[in-house]
């Protein structure tokens, strides 16, 4: 079926195999959608490789979910029903950054649709308000 | 609504090199259109309907408010600011004092914490943290594709794994056909406390 896999909020889609909580990926879709491949010195994307201690699940036949995000030691949420899953920020990359005082960069946008970055600022004193309605 | 406090005190210190950034925390651009709107922000007065800057400075509860410095630096971690004493019979919190500060921390007649002290102040998110974050990330993503019972599921999870964070817990409300001013808010809240958690956490009074 076709599988929606949010990466950290992006949707890609890919072809998945579901066996009851258990979703396979094809190694093709996973390198096409996601820039990540399984070779000997591990996972690798672009400029990176991540070695794999345990490549159960990984391999020529498919990548299942759930061990793929363990290398990568992102959280991930999956509801094989509704063909959907959502790789999150992994807590130690979140730890790291916010440990480091930068202040992470975003960009969201005003009502006008208009997109607005903290990195624009830099240089002035800022007070960012989280706020919300509810 | 604190907005019109917020954005009369970045037309106050503009011209000292400041800026204020308003994000609203909502499951979409109507719900905090009206507040903003009557506010008539000449700040950037932003919508995350994502949950972006949640996830990114581990926000877990409104209001939150971060001093950034000129370098991009967190000077001041998260805190609940309030902007105005509307709910201060509620909160106990009072809003002269913080605003005074953030004042003399522009002006330069004061300083913002130093790097040991904001990294002491800071609560860094742990993997459930993260992970009730994809949960409420796919239960958004559901819910927008109008799957509410599959959103339903994940929002709940969300929710037990990270019992505290009140972006999810009571910022789902709305997407679940429950007041987020009602009773269910209220159970909710009373029952954390009682549990012998505070509702806001702000930073001690005395940060040295």
């Amino acid at each position: 079926m076709t599988f929606t896999l949010l990466d950290a909020g992006r949707a890609v889609e890919a072809t998945a195999r579901i066996a009851g909580d258990r979703v396979t990926i094809p190694a093709a879709d996973v390198e096409r959608e996601l820039g990540l491949t399984l070779t000997p010195e591990g996972l690798c994307g672009e400029g990176f490789c991540i070695p794999v201690a345990d490549a159960s699940g990984l391999g020529a036949s498919g990548f299942d979910l759930a061990a793929l995000a363990r290398v990568l030691d992102r959280p991930l949420a999956v509801d094989a029903v509704a063909g959907a899953a959502y790789l999150g920020a992994a807590s130690g990359e979140r730890r790291r950054a916010l440990g480091s005082l930068h202040a992470p960069d975003f960009s969201l946008p005003d009502l006008a649709g208009r997109l607005h970055s903290l990195s624009e600022h830099l240089g002035k004193k800022v007070l960012l308000v989280a706020h919300a309605s509810w | 609504m604190d907005l019109p406090v917020w954005q009369a005190l970045y037309e106050e210190l503009k011209g000292h090199g400041f800026v204020v950034i308003t994000v609203a925390l909502d499951k979409s651009a109507d719900d905090p259109r009206p507040w903003i709107e009557a506010a008539r922000p000449t700040h950037p007065s932003l919508v995350d309907t994502r949950h972006v800057l949640a996830d990114l400075y581990n926000i877990v509860n409104v209001p939150t408010v971060l001093w950034i410095d000129e370098q991009g630096r967190i000077v001041r971690p998260n805190d609940v600011t309030f902007a105005t004493d509307t709910f201060r019979h509620i909160t106990g919190l009072e809003s002269v004092r913080p605003l005074q500060a953030i004042r003399d921390w522009v002006t330069g007649k004061a300083r913002a914490l130093d790097a040991a002290t904001a990294r002491r102040l800071q609560t860094l998110p742990s993997s459930d943290d993260q992970q009730a974050r994809a949960e409420f990330g796919l239960g958004q993503w559901l819910w927008e594709r109008g799957q509410r019972d599959a959103a339903e599921r994940h929002f709940v999870r969300a929710g037990e794994l990270a019992p505290h964070d009140f972006t999810i817990r009571r910022g789902t409300m709305p997407m679940r056909g429950m007041d987020p001013m009602g009773p269910e808010f209220r159970s909710m809240r009373d029952a954390w406390r009682d549990a012998g958690h505070p509702y806001y956490r702000p930073l001690p009074d005395h940060l040295d």
